[in-house]
């Protein structure tokens, strides 16, 4: 067994000082929103990883929270993917939130099939962004998804349920949205780079 | 000036045959005529070497040489090859005929300056026959009738001068001119020895005496008249087949002639400058055959790609028969327009580009599994979208209205909330008495317990009933 330089670790971010803030990189995707950027160590989303959104009920903000991204990454011309999406993506409202429609690919498959379309447009490096809801990938699944955005340069989100919160996952960021009279709030509930913080986010409409 | 190189094909029809017989130094005859009068059409070396001769009746050559191989003369095939070597010829120059039987004449000037001077040209020519296995003969002259005639007398014979044209000619028996309706033959009975005698002979009494077609070929030969060709355009669709000798029952055996095939058409378009968007892979039985489409969204040429979805998409088709043969026919080749990339371009060297991921999603979800949505301009939120195929790239702009939902349900579903919060609303829709679907709906947004905001509508100056249209997400 070869020993690794406890630098090398700290330099790749695999390993951290608890308690002390690692000197903070911010290399990351930009949220579109400052105060999400200023909690997540990467000031921004994890490049060539994947993202996991877990979400009491779908339509609860989590294409708000997306929106500024996409809208940049598809004006810039980069193609977004949406893969086997639970709901029809409505051209009117996403034009109007700024994504260039003419860059965003929707892609229609059999659950079956959508963890394999998810898994290649990753992997290909032709989109920039992915948007998929995994809804049946255990931790292997999840750990391939995460390898294939690593291998692809690509900006992976997996829109899951809140029941997987509790189960591992191989996520670089993991968000939950918690629901509540006065309104709902993200939650950080696991970030690379860092511990996760303790403040929540809302997105002010 | 131009300059015509003509290329006699002896026995074109023998050397296609001699192509795909495993030993071609054993006796070999075609074979014409009526099924009573069998005779030798033509024979290879060895076959005359043994005594056979063109025209001899079947039944005296099987006397002299009991085992020969024999094989039925077809004028078809001899079209074939003429019109392959034309294909051939076409890289060579631009100006390729194959309108008299037996050869190929194509214009060379305009090729020296690409292909170099004639002699290198010459010495190309005959290796690429030779290596393709036909006997050739070659003549070069100013005109395309003189190179013909020349190429009969003295193969390699190169005319350069236009000058020395009519003295050369001059000396050419009227046996070897090639002259209409076998006329060379009466005029050396006549005593009329060369081209030079018949053309001191009076032009009038000539046409009298043989016809028009005399005079034309002569005006034509020493180039007095222009001589007007059919020029080889090669075709504009791919048709390729391979049989494949055995009977196949399973998809792995096709593998191997489908990339002879893919390999083949991309190789046919890279000459085109084209590429391919539809193509048909027929499996032929021993009675009937099986179709395959292969549609891509957009021009492709790249061999690795095309094979790749092809086989995706044969791996689902199910071989209830035994296949004979593979053919593949592709007839809409339209032009390539390789994607435009950036110089300096920052994405990882191994990435695929869109248009082959989304021909890969498409080959195992379905023609019609990737598209891009685009706004329309009818209020009716079902037909506010639309989908788009393809690669249109201008996506106009919505008309303004008042906030749509990000999400929208494919069929409006009831709301189970009992008392939702109302944001804002009503916003009437009322449209569609034109086309049979009348829409008269009160929209609002409305805001459940959980907290989700949801784009609901009533029936017009309701208050109960609601439908979910969409989630503002």
């Amino acid at each position: 067994m070869t020993a690794i330089a406890i630098d090398t670790l700290l330099a790749a971010r695999t390993l951290w000082h608890a308690g002390r803030s690692a000197v903070r990189i911010a290399d990351g995707e930009p949220t579109g929103y400052a105060a999400l950027d200023n909690l997540l160590p990467q000031r921004g989303w994890p490049r060539r990883a994947l993202t996991e959104l877990l979400l009491p009920a779908d339509g609860v903000g989590e294409l708000a929270l997306l929106m500024p991204t996409l809208a940049r990454l598809t004006q810039a011309g980069g193609t977004v993917a949406v893969i086997a999406p639970p709901y029809l993506p409505y051209a009117p409202a996403w034009q109007r939130a700024g994504v260039d429609l003419a860059a965003l690919e929707i892609i229609k498959a059999a659950p079956a099939d959508a963890l394999w379309a998810f898994e290649q447009c990753l992997r290909s490096g032709a989109c920039v962004a992915v948007l998929g809801w995994p809804q049946q990938a255990d931790a292997s699944a999840l750990r391939r998804l995460q390898v294939a955005a690593d291998s692809g340069d690509c900006l992976g989100f997996a829109l899951r349920d809140s029941k997987h919160a509790a189960n591992p996952s191989a996520a670089a960021l993991r968000m939950e949205y918690a629901g509540n009279p006065r309104g709902g709030a993200w939650h950080v509930r696991k970030c690379r780079g860092g511990p996760a913080p303790a403040q929540s986010f809302a997105v002010v409409a | 000036m131009q300059l015509w190189a003509c290329i006699v094909l002896p026995q074109l029809a023998l050397d296609a045959v001699l192509r795909r017989v495993p030993d071609a130094n054993a006796p070999l005859a075609l074979i014409a005529g009526s099924a009573q009068q069998r005779c030798l059409h033509m024979l290879n070396t060895a076959a005359q070497h043994a005594g056979l001769r063109v025209g001899m009746r079947l039944t005296a050559a099987h006397a002299l040489l009991p085992d020969f191989a024999m094989v039925e003369y077809d004028p078809q095939a001899q079209a074939h090859w003429q019109n392959f070597l034309a294909a051939w010829a076409y890289r060579h120059s631009s100006l390729v005929s194959a309108q008299w039987p037996g050869c190929i004449v194509m214009e060379m000037r305009a090729s020296f300056r690409l292909l170099g001077p004639w002699a290198e040209i010459e010495a190309r020519l005959r290796a690429e026959l030779d290596a393709l296995g036909f006997s050739h003969r070659i003549a070069l002259a100013p005109t395309p009738r003189a190179a013909l005639v020349l190429a009969g007398v003295r193969d390699g014979w190169a005319l350069l001068q236009v000058d020395a044209l009519a003295e050369q000619l001059d000396r050419v028996p009227v046996r070897q001119a090639c002259l209409p309706d076998n006329v060379g033959e009466r005029l050396q009975r006549m005593g009329i020895r060369d081209l030079r005698t018949l053309r001191a002979l009076p032009r009038d009494s000539l046409r009298r005496r043989f016809g028009l077609p005399l005079l034309v070929h002569l005006d034509h030969l020493y180039g007095q008249i222009d001589d007007p060709l059919s020029y080889y355009t090669p075709p504009d669709h791919f048709d390729s087949r391979i049989d494949l000798g055995c009977e196949v029952k399973n998809h792995t055996a096709l593998l191997f002639p489908l990339r002879r095939l893919i390999v083949d058409l991309c190789t046919y378009l890279s000459i085109r400058d084209g590429g391919v968007q539809r193509f048909l892979l027929r499996l032929e039985h021993d009675e009937g055959h099986t179709d395959m489409d292969v549609g891509l969204l957009a021009a492709e040429r790249e061999s690795a790609l095309l094979f790749e979805l092809t086989r995706q998409r044969l791996e689902r088709v199910k071989i209830s028969r035994p296949v004979l043969a593979v053919r593949l026919i592709a007839r809409e080749l339209p032009p390539f327009v390789p994607a435009a990339r950036d110089l300096f371009e920052g994405r990882a060297q191994q990435s695929l580009p869109w248009p082959q991921l989304r021909e890969r999603l498409r080959a195992r979800l379905g023609d019609d599994a990737v598209y891009r949505v685009s706004p329309a301009d009818d209020p009716r939120p079902e037909r506010a979208w639309r989908r788009v195929d393809g690669d249109e790239l201008r996506i106009g702009a919505a008309p303004a209205r008042p906030p749509r939902p990000l999400w929208l349900l494919a069929q409006p579903e009831p709301l189970r909330d009992r008392e939702p919060r109302i944001i804002s609303g009503p916003e009437r829709l009322e449209s569609g008495w034109w086309d049979g679907e009348d829409v008269r709906r009160d929209y609002y947004v409305l805001e459940t317990t959980q907290g989700q905001r949801v784009w609901a509508f009533v029936a017009a100056g309701e208050r109960s009933g609601w439908m979910v249209h969409g989630w503002f997400a």
